[in-house]
């Protein structure tokens, strides 16, 4: 009763691999600039901040 | 026996809706157009090295990238909507979507989500007046130019021109957060090019224009009309691009380089405007081969005189 009624190729299963990968490395990407934007544009105030 | 095209058709999805992807990441990619984006990077990072102020490095590598995302999302836009053209030309139709590679859906859903990410991540992390200006440009290619003018009016690639004319003032506005008469100038370079480049492409190619029903300006003025508005534009390019360098903005270096190409693009322009009314069409080749040079010429001495000029004078 589980079974899935869509087979994937092997094409498919590969084209959806490599959309994968694509989607997840974008994603890590977008991140990572994030984190280092954040820290060189409040680097230098990150110790000046009133105690 | 069941199959599982019965299940399917049994649980009323009908055939399109069963299709399945083929599209692998490299068929998005193509659908950013690459060679596009490479020419709008290079510019873009022109206006910005150009400007006083010179950006964090990461935040410059931010704005080139968010640029050159910006410019994907035109190019995956513009070839969901002309689609139906694409597949009726050689040169286009074994593009991701004519070639049924990948859905139209996924190509405006891949382009909307890409323009709004590169405009978020320029206006965030840059500044808004650069994110601001990358979202109309991506504006202006998807519908002004591809949905507006490129079907309806001769006139398409002059006015849609602007779309391919705005990086180096968007990477201007990315280092300083403002535009300014020297960036507007890149602009001017980029817009008075960008009708003899294309027309000298349409002239070699008026056949798949006309099959595709695109109102080219050889499809539509003649050849000859068209030749002559190439030579026109480039006696007006080829002094524009001196401009720079007459203002003060740059100095001989680039001034007298940007001069010399100039001199040979007017001139391969006098032998496209010469060309007789045959097939003939090597002097609008020549021209289309070089149009491209030109272009990449006038910006890298535009970059290397913005970048020699503090060494010379000793200001780094």
């Amino acid at each position: 009763m589980n079974e899935d009624p869509i087979r994937l190729t092997e094409k498919q299963k590969r084209a959806r691999r490599s959309r994968s990968v694509a989607i997840a490395l974008g994603l890590a990407v977008l991140v990572i600039i994030f984190y280092i934007v954040t820290i060189v544009r409040i680097g230098p105030n990150m110790f000046q901040s009133p105690v | 026996m069941t199959t599982p095209m019965a299940l399917i058709d049994g649980n009323g999805l009908g055939a399109s809706a069963a299709r399945l992807s083929e599209a692998t990441a490299g068929d998005f990619l193509v659908l950013m157009k690459p060679r596009v984006m490479s020419l709008v990077v290079f510019t873009a990072f022109v206006g910005m090295a150009a400007a006083p102020a010179m950006p964090h490095p990461v935040i410059a590598a931010v704005a080139v990238l968010a640029i050159a995302v910006g410019a994907g999302a035109s190019g995956a836009l513009n070839m969901w909507y002309d689609a139906d053209i694409d597949r009726l030309m050689r040169r286009t139709k074994s593009r991701p979507i004519p070639s049924g590679r990948v859905e139209p859906e996924q190509a405006l859903a891949f382009g909307m989500v890409l323009a709004a990410l590169s405009v978020g991540t320029l206006g965030v992390l840059v500044n808004w007046v650069a994110g601001a200006l990358l979202a109309f440009t991506i504006f202006f290619y998807a519908v002004v130019y591809t949905m507006w003018l490129k079907r309806r009016t001769p006139q398409n690639i002059v006015i849609g021109g602007a779309a391919g004319a705005f990086p180096p003032v968007v990477g201007w506005a990315a280092a300083t957060g403002s535009i300014s008469l020297e960036s507007v100038i890149l602009f001017g370079i980029i817009f008075l090019w960008t009708p003899p480049h294309f027309w000298a492409l349409a002239l070699f190619k008026t056949d798949e224009y006309g099959r595709a029903g695109v109102p080219m300006m050889p499809n539509v003025a003649g050849l000859a009309s068209t030749r002559r508005q190439i030579f026109a534009y480039a006696l007006v390019v080829a002094p524009f691009a001196v401009l720079p360098w007459a203002l003060g903005f740059t100095t001989a270096l680039y001034g007298l380089g940007a001069a010399l190409l100039g001199v040979v693009f007017v001139w391969h322009a006098w032998r496209v405007l010469r060309m007789g009314e045959g097939r003939e069409m090597a002097p609008a080749k020549a021209l289309f081969g070089f149009s491209l040079v030109y272009l990449f010429a006038v910006f890298a001495l535009y970059l290397a005189d913005a970048a020699l000029t503090p060494l010379l004078a000793g200001t780094p």
